[in-house]
Parts: structure tokens; sequence; C-alpha cells
């Protein structure tokens, strides 16, 4: 969720259950402005929490030209301190996702290591490979997962130009109540992976400028969404099932709408299960 | 000279005009023109005074066209809507109405002093919402005249979610008898009456005996301690869960289901749930209590004082020690000795104090007596111990390599009026906290514990078989062209011999 609009913002997602003390949203209003100013951010989210055994980690997120491809994430420890996060490899993925395993410790240098043991038929000796992972760069790809699988804007709230990249659309009125409570109308917040041909059948209404990304009803499994109005019915929610933590605020007929991950960096594996 | 220019000029202006006309000429669709839409474009940025206009002139450019199907004002008049927070304003107008007495004491926790706190543990559900928490709960104290009243916390479900208060039960208050009660015994097959007439094969009889389930603990003892009431929204009305039964507690610690928000629906797993969604939701609240419910060290004392039955009983009764000392909040969160839990810890069977299920066999209602001599047997089971009430945390094992509780100060910049934070690993969402001689716990998650692991539901029993292996069923095997082929040499032997012996006789007789 956009910085500017902390104060209130978090308000509207404590219905999860988690908030930030007043002490850390201080904080994070001041250095917030000063991380915008230093990176020279276009504009900084507060993205949320990571918490793990030992410690907690905030992360924003500094966006650039393009919102989807020129994203940054920071993490701290106080909400004063911001220290860079790795980018995302494809072999960095690979590796987290062999190795890291169970909570967070909430040590960034902790390191994951899982022993891949080769015995050789004399069995004399077993050859070793140790698969080693830095808690740093679980966050980060941990981050990146849960933006691809779960980040969430309304329909129209952004526009893709004509040249490629995607900006905020500053005539974006909100969506209505009806339309709040469809889940056809938020979107998937990453480069498009499926084509959205299918909405012109669905809608009736169709533009290449606001309708470029992937559809929310289309997850699979179907049900890993949980819509809901809270605070007396006034905030349209979205939890997702998948992260547990995830949640989307959107406020009727107003541009107000954001995203924070407040959980333990787990993903729910078990959702099939469970519905 | 002049003549030139006019002519030109005309001409420009003739241009113009033709121009102007084309740019008036309604388009075939929409019954609009360009200059019209031009006009009414620039209109609109004059008098909003658009900030880089140039930038966002496509999406004027659409509103202008989206504010000309304004509606048609004709003889329909709107019906109006009535949206759900509408609905929902009016339940909860009742919140606000000012009570008629003021009464002195009241069973009514300080929810916004709660609140305060768990602020800076950084849990809550936003200061309006707890507010309006706090009012329903004393609706609920006054409406039920509870003793005494707790803010549980709250579950997330699918569609809708649950605040549940946890309530003393009244003085005398019975156990309700409710709808859906033990399940029958299953009947064997009865027996074929056509066999005692004809000589048949007996059938296969089934040797499936039903587990039998231990009897739910009375109300006021072990789980079924506290009542425990949901809502929805703070506002409707408060609705009594049922009281919980080990079958539901050992189901529930085998299944993971999310919580719909209606209390009615069925808990569709395997193996299957003995009830629907509100016994499910009393089972894991019943879990969870057991499990993350803490308090300082020494704020309760056992109760009466047991000196030779206490390996035998469980404790189940504390109460507060006057002579309770403040711990200071740095060794509360430093070291987990210092916290205990108050709530009976469930043991395997599912229930807080154990109960000894073999029943004899005179008593069992089965007709058949062929094979139920193994079950003469008593079979020697031992009683389940769990760990004694106001065990420190200290000794709650650790699962999956973590500790299970972690724990901290809520603030370092102001550590002099901190407070000590406690999370769990296990039940996330699970918080308390203490400061001085105030502590709370609260729960405020979608209800299903950390496992580790990929969950992998467990797998149906093997099917009995049918019929058991004898030689009446078994298949013979086919004798082989050798063996066959031996008989038949032996049997022509046999018959050559026979003929000899035959012939010989012939002959003697002849002779």
């Amino acid at each position: 969720m956009d910085s500017n609009l902390l104060s209130y913002s978090l308000d509207f997602v404590a219905s999860s259950g988690r908030i930030l003390s007043i002490e850390q949203r201080t904080a994070l209003q001041t250095s917030m402005l000063i991380l915008k100013k230093n990176y020279n951010f276009q504009r900084v989210m507060f993205w949320g929490k990571i918490l793990g055994i030992k410690q907690d980690y905030f992360i924003a997120q500094g966006r650039g030209e393009d919102e989807i491809k020129n994203r940054t994430y920071l993490y701290s420890f106080n909400c004063m301190d911001w220290l860079l996060l790795p980018a995302v490899t494809e072999s960095m993925i690979e590796e987290v996702t062999k190795t890291a395993k169970g909570h967070f410790i909430g040590d960034p240098s902790f390191v994951y290591e899982q022993n891949l043991y080769f015995q050789i038929e004399t069995e004399e000796e077993a050859e070793s490979n140790v698969n080693k992972v830095s808690e740093e760069n679980r966050l980060s790809v941990t981050i990146q997962q849960i933006d691809e699988d779960v980040s969430v804007v309304p329909r129209g709230a952004f526009i893709r130009t004509p040249l490629g990249p995607v900006h905020v659309n500053r005539s974006f009125a909100g969506l209505s109540e009806s339309e709040a409570r469809q889940l056809d109308n938020f979107l998937h917040f990453r480069e498009p992976k499926r084509a959205n041909i299918l909405y012109l059948e669905r809608m009736g209404d169709w533009c290449p400028a606001i309708d470029f990304l992937d559809v929310l009803i289309d997850d699979i499994p179907k049900g890993s969404w949980s819509l809901q109005f809270e605070c007396a019915s006034r905030v349209c929610l979205l939890r997702s099932l998948l992260w547990f933590g995830l949640t989307f605020y959107h406020v009727p007929n107003t541009p107000q709408h954001g995203y924070i991950y407040i959980g333990n960096g787990l993903k729910n594996q078990d959702l099939p299960f469970m519905l | 000279m002049r003549k030139m220019d006019n002519v030109l000029g005309r001409r420009d202006c003739r241009d113009a005009e033709v121009f102007k006309a084309f740019l008036m000429k309604d388009s075939t669709k929409s019954n609009r023109n360009l200059y019209e839409h031009l006009t009414q474009l620039l209109i609109k940025v004059i008098d909003e005074h658009t900030e880089n206009a140039v930038d966002v002139v496509e999406e004027m450019s659409r509103d202008v066209k989206r504010a000309l199907f304004s509606g048609i004002k004709g003889p329909l008049r709107e019906v109006p809507q009535v949206s759900s927070a509408e609905l929902l304003t009016e339940q909860q107008r009742t919140l606000f109405s000012q009570p008629e007495e003021v009464v002195g004491e009241t069973a009514l926790p300080n929810v916004s002093e709660i609140a305060f706190y768990l602020e800076q543990a950084e849990v809550g559900l936003g200061r309006e919402e707890m507010q309006r928490i706090f009012l329903a709960l004393k609706h609920l104290v006054d409406s039920e005249g509870l003793p005494r009243c707790r803010l549980w916390g709250k579950i997330l479900g699918i569609e809708s979610n649950y605040i549940v208060a946890e309530a003393e039960y009244r003085e005398g208050e019975e156990e309700q008898e409710s709808i859906e009660d033990q399940p029958a015994e299953e009947e064997k097959e009865p027996e074929n009456p056509e066999n005692e007439q004809v000589e048949a094969d007996p059938l296969p009889q089934s040797i499936y005996k039903p587990q039998l389930d231990a009897p739910k603990e009375a109300i006021g003892t072990g789980a079924n301690k506290f009542a425990y009431y949901v809502c929805k929204e703070p506002g409707l009305p408060w609705i009594k869960l049922p009281s919980v039964s080990p079958a539901q507690i050992n189901t529930a610690r085998q299944i993971r289901k999310f919580f719909t928000g209606n209390l009615e629906s069925p808990v569709v797993s395997y193996p299957p749930f003995p009830g629907n969604e509100s016994n499910y939701l009393r089972a894991q609240i019943a879990r969870i209590s057991a499990g993350t419910q803490v308090s300082p060290q020494g704020f309760y004392q056992g109760g009466e004082e047991e000196d030779d039955e206490e390996d035998e009983i469980p404790r189940d009764s504390f109460e507060v020690n006057p002579d309770f000392e403040d711990i200071p909040v740095s060794e509360m969160a430093e070291s987990l000795s210092t916290w205990v839990h108050h709530v009976q810890h469930i043991l395997q069977q599912g229930r807080c104090t154990w109960v000894n299920i073999a029943v004899k066999p005179d008593e069992e209602s089965n007709e058949d007596e062929e094979g139920d001599e193994n079950e003469e047997e008593s079979e020697e089971v031992e009683p389940e111990v769990g760990p004694a009430l106001l065990t420190p945390l200290s000794q709650d094992a650790e699962m999956f390599n973590t500790s299970p509780w972690s724990s901290k100060v809520s603030t370092i910049l102001t550590f002099q009026h901190a407070i000590a934070v406690l999370r769990s690993n296990l039940w996330p969402g699970a918080f308390a906290y203490a400061c001085g001689k105030k502590f709370e716990n609260i729960y405020i998650g979608w209800g299903l514990k950390y496992v580790g692991e990929v969950y992998s539901p467990p797998i149906p029993p093997p099917p009995l078989m049918e019929y058991q292996n004898g030689p009446e069923i078994t298949e013979g095997l086919d004798p082989t062209p050798e063996e066959e082929q031996a008989l038949k040499e032996d049997l022509e032997e046999q018959q050559a011999a026979l003929e000899e012996a035959e012939a010989s006789e012939d002959d003697e007789d002849e002779d």
C-alpha cells in the first residue's frame, strides 16, 4: 500500500488480525520518505511483514517508471534502516525452493543447508553435495513469489500506455459496490500469463488499456480467494487462501486500494484439501 | 491583387467550411459528431483545469462520451437499493442504545484496554472494530447474565468470519440434549434364516467392530469448561456453540479444512467429521485454548491442596494468587519458564481426564457369538497422562526444529514502558501479552495448526476379507501335462494288468 496513505489504510486491513504498532507507523512515515528521496523512486509502497522466529522483517517496495517491471525491494528490522534485497534470478529460485524449508528465522545471514548424499556402491565414501541458501535470498524469492501469485489490483486502476509501460490511472473512480462484489473485477498485478480474451464474452466490456492483466477468477484452484466486506461493510477485502496473510482492500466508489502481506512467508500447499 | 487575395481567402474559407461541415457530420453509429465532441472536451478541460491535460486527454475523451448516457428520465422511478452496509448499520444501531440502569460490578472485560496493549503487540482488529466488539460483548453479558466473559478472538472464514467470546457457565446450567447423539452401533449382517433348513456353506460374517466413543465431558470440566458464543459481525445476535465431544476433537486433529462462515454447513472430509461446522469450530476452539492459553507464572495457583492424588487425578481448578508479584517484562520476554499454561491439555483420547472405554462383552449388543471369544479378554489399556495444569512453557515439545513460541519485548525505544509479547509458532495467530499484573490471550487467525510438512489425508482402512481363506474356496491347480501323462500311463498299466488277469482267467476257464 502506498506510503502516503499508510495512516488510514492500515485500519482497513486490520480485520485480518495483524496491525502495526503506533511506533512502527510513525517510523515508517519518516523512513519511507527518506527512501523515496534516496533511491529516486516514483512511489514507495509498504509491502508488508514477514514474521520470523527471532525477528520480523519489514518489507518496502519502490516503484519506478513502469509499475510492474521496475520494482525493487528493501527490508528492515526497525522500520528505519533499510537494506536492499538482491534481485531474483532463475537459479536462485531453484535453489531456494529445494533447500529452504520451515519458518523464517529472522537472521538474514542464516544459511539453510540441505545435504544430498550420493552413495557410491562401495559404500566407502558418501559424497555430500550441500546446497546452501542464505535467508536473504530466500526472502527475496519468497517476496517475488508472493507478488507473482497473489498481488491484486482492481480493474481500471492501472493503464498500459501504447508504448508499453504501466501507469497509475488518474481517472480511476473506483469500482461500484456491485462491481466490487464480483471477483471478475480484480486482476493480478504481474506480467500477464493468460490471454484475456474470454473477458469480453463474460463481461461484454473489454478495453485493451485496462484489461491487460490476468483475472483473479481464473486462478486454479477455484475458490482460493475470500471476498468479504468488512468494517461495517464499507471496505471490500480480499484475502488469499494460498498465501495466508495477504490482504487486499478497496473502498468502493473511491480510488483507494492497496494490498499488504503480513504473515510467515509460507505457501499453503494443502489448499486443495482444505476447500 | 486584392481580388486574388479575396479568391484565395474565400477558397480557404470554403475549405474551412467544408472541413467544418465534415466535422459536424453525424456518425452513423452513435449519432454524434466530432465537432460537438471536441467542443465538449475542450469545455471540460477549461472547466476542470486538469493538470497535464495532454497526457490524460484520451481518458477525458472517454469520460465525455460516457457522460452522454445519463439515463432516460421517464415515468420510471428508481427503487432505492439498500446496500448491505445500510442493513448492517440498522443492526449495529442497537449496540449504541443507552442502558436503563447503571449496574455496579460487571463481568465485562475492559476491551479497550486490551486493545491498547494488543496494538503494541502488533495484533488487533482496528480501533473502531474493537469498540464495536466491546459493545457487542456488553450486550451478550447483559442478555445472558453471564458471570464472567472474555473476548477469545476471531476466526476467519471464507465467506464470513466468527468473533468468539468465552464465558463461564451460569450456575446450575445443564447440558441440553443435542439432536445428534452417539451413532448407534452397527448391526452385523443378520443370519440367513434359510441356513437352518438348507445345509449350505455359512455366509461370511462381518468382523467390523465399531470404535466406541469416549463420553463427552460434563459441562464445567475439562474441554467443556467454558461456553463459547460466536457472532459474525458485532451487532448481529450471538449464537451459543454446542459442547464438544472427544470424537470431534480427534477427528478435527486429522482433518484440515477452512471455515465457511455458515454454522450449519457440513464438514466434508475424510475421516468423516461427526457434526457440522459449529461442532468443528468448537473443536478447534478447544484445541487452540488447550494449546495456547498461557499466563505469567504465579498468577494462578492450584486450587485445593491434594497431596497424594496429584499423580492420578490432574488438577483442573485454579484460583488467582493474591500474592502474585510482578515479573519484570524483560524476564518474561526472555525465558519461557515464566509463562504457564492455565488450560488443561487434551489427551490423545480427546478428553482432559482419561476414561477407560473398554466395555465388558455382555454389554455389547452383538448377536453373533462366533469369533467373539477373543474380546472377552479385556485389554490392559494404560491410562493416558498429559502434562499437569500450570506447567511452564519451557516444557513444551519442540516441533520441526523450531521452538513452539516466539517472545519479544514490544518496543526497544521506550523499553521502560514496554510489554512482553508471546507468539505461538504452532498455532499462527495465537498471542499473549503481559505487563505487570495485566495479561491477556487472544487468537486471531484461520483456526488451523501449523503442520510442518504438507498435509496428507489418512488412508481409509483396508477392506475386510469376505471369505476366510480355506480349502473350500481356494482354487486348486490343474495338473500339468507331465502329471497327466504319468497318470495316463499308470492307468494304462493298471488296465493292461486287469486285462491280462481277465485273459488268464478266461484261459483257465476254457481249460
